[in-house]
């Protein structure tokens, strides 16, 4: 599996984001989307989804299920939670394995993956920052799909979530998945490739 | 579970859950048609003769009471992201989240609407056709709603923005919602409560559509 990016560009509100941007990444890779505040990794990894729209360029999967597009193989992280207050941990847990397609799911060992196991009850309005990361965390953990598109994965977790986070990343390059991650500092692998944002100037 | 049975239990599980927007329709409802004899005083005929307005009112406006979260909520905390990432149809989604919609709070209407109806005076073969008139134009009300809803999502005081876009187009729904549950007026039953099921059942094509085209559009 390889989702490859040819020329791509990205106008935001009348500016170009970015322009002439090409990279790869195989299965097994990781590259880390870095740059100064503003340089577009974000608006890259919603363009990737289909959320912003590809002003030029092509972005293509080879590998993966023709029958799906991109962002129906990938998850993406992004800098919201999308965690509802009122339901449970469990609860919000358990529907985005549903939305996302898991059949009949055992979320456990997703929310143990990310220490939350035991405030699987608790309404998510009680967790604290890093708690709810993790929690959306263990979303990618419950639907095995090939693409983690990460938005600074690692901001507001504390040193052993991190760890852990990158545990996570590891086993899932060396299952055959593909991370692109956005972010300010180490992400936590060691593997991981560089692709610096913000040297096209607009 | 698919995905729009997960949506559906979702939401509804939100809607009854404390700060939801379940009872607060109802209430609103109740409130509202309680004041009525109040304010008009105890002329029974005349009561009589405007209950099933005022009721269809009420239900207009607490159909619209709790809609502005309906995708808002949804864009704040990043879900409605996931959710145009997704597979499912979006038309569908905006469908399931208005069935949703009208399950907590435009049901518990129709089936309020008989007990605050003795308030008004209103007798029994009175109180039948305008549960049924609700029952049918109820959903249209949210369907409708769905569209305001979309086009107020990224707008932080959306409220007010629905109600100015949602209540215009709702009046075909009212003048034949109250034709039909009005029956002491001129007008036979059959012919309204017809064109009413019509209206509804173009909206709840229409409004998905119209609603998840706005969606896209606001997520540019």
């Amino acid at each position: 599996m390889r989702l490859s990016a040819v020329d791509l560009a990205c106008h935001r509100g009348g500016r170009d984001v970015f322009a002439g941007l090409s990279f790869a990444v195989a299965a097994g890779e990781a590259l880390a989307v870095t740059g100064r505040n503003g340089a577009g990794k974000s608006s890259l990894l919603r363009t990737i989804v289909g959320l912003v729209r590809l002003a030029q360029g092509k972005l293509s999967l080879e590998g993966g299920d023709p029958e799906l597009t991109i962002a129906e193989q990938a998850h993406y992280l992004g800098h919201q939670d999308a965690l509802k207050p009122s339901l449970t941990v469990g609860e919000n847990l358990r529907f985005w394995a549903g939305f996302l397609g898991a059949r009949a799911v055992d979320i456990h060992p997703a929310l143990t993956a990310v220490g939350l196991d035991e405030l699987a009850d608790l309404p998510a309005a009680y967790l604290s920052a890093g708690q709810r990361r993790r929690l959306s965390i263990a979303r990618l953990l419950t639907v095995k799909r090939p693409i983690w598109l990460l938005d600074e994965p690692t901001s507001t977790l504390d040193a052993s979530a991190q760890e852990r986070l990158a545990g996570l990343m590891q086993a899932h390059l060396a299952g055959g998945g593909l991370i692109l991650a956005a972010t300010h500092g180490a992400i936590g692998l060691d593997t991981a490739r560089e692709l610096r944002l913000g040297e096209v100037d607009s | 579970m698919t995905p729009l049975a997960a949506i559906l239990v979702r939401d509804m599980r939100i809607a009854v859950r404390v700060g939801g927007g379940a009872l607060i329709g109802v209430l609103f409802f109740l409130v509202v048609v309680t004041l009525i004899p109040f304010a008009v005083g105890p002329n029974l005929p005349l009561l009589k003769q405007i209950g099933p307005a005022i009721l269809w009112l009420a239900a207009l406006l607490a159909s619209l009471l709790a809609l502005d979260r309906l995708f808002a909520a949804d864009h704040e905390d990043g879900s409605l992201d996931l959710i145009l990432m997704s597979r499912a149809p979006l038309e569908l989604v905006v469908a399931t989240k208005g069935l949703a919609h009208w399950l907590t709070t435009g049901l518990p209407l129709v089936i309020a609407a008989p007990l605050i109806g003795l308030l008004l005076n209103l007798d029994a073969p009175a109180e039948i056709t305008l549960v049924l008139t609700l029952l049918v134009g109820t959903p249209a009300l949210t369907f409708i709603g769905l569209i305001g809803a979309a086009i107020a999502v990224t707008l932080r005081r959306g409220g007010l923005l629905l109600a100015v876009i949602v209540l215009p187009l709702t009046v075909p729904v009212l003048i034949f919602g109250v034709a039909a549950a009005n029956t002491v007026g001129p007008l036979p039953f059959g012919t309204p409560f017809t064109i009413l099921c019509a209206l509804t059942l173009a909206s709840l094509v229409i409004g998905p559509f119209a609603a998840a085209a706005a969606l896209r559009q606001e997520m540019e």
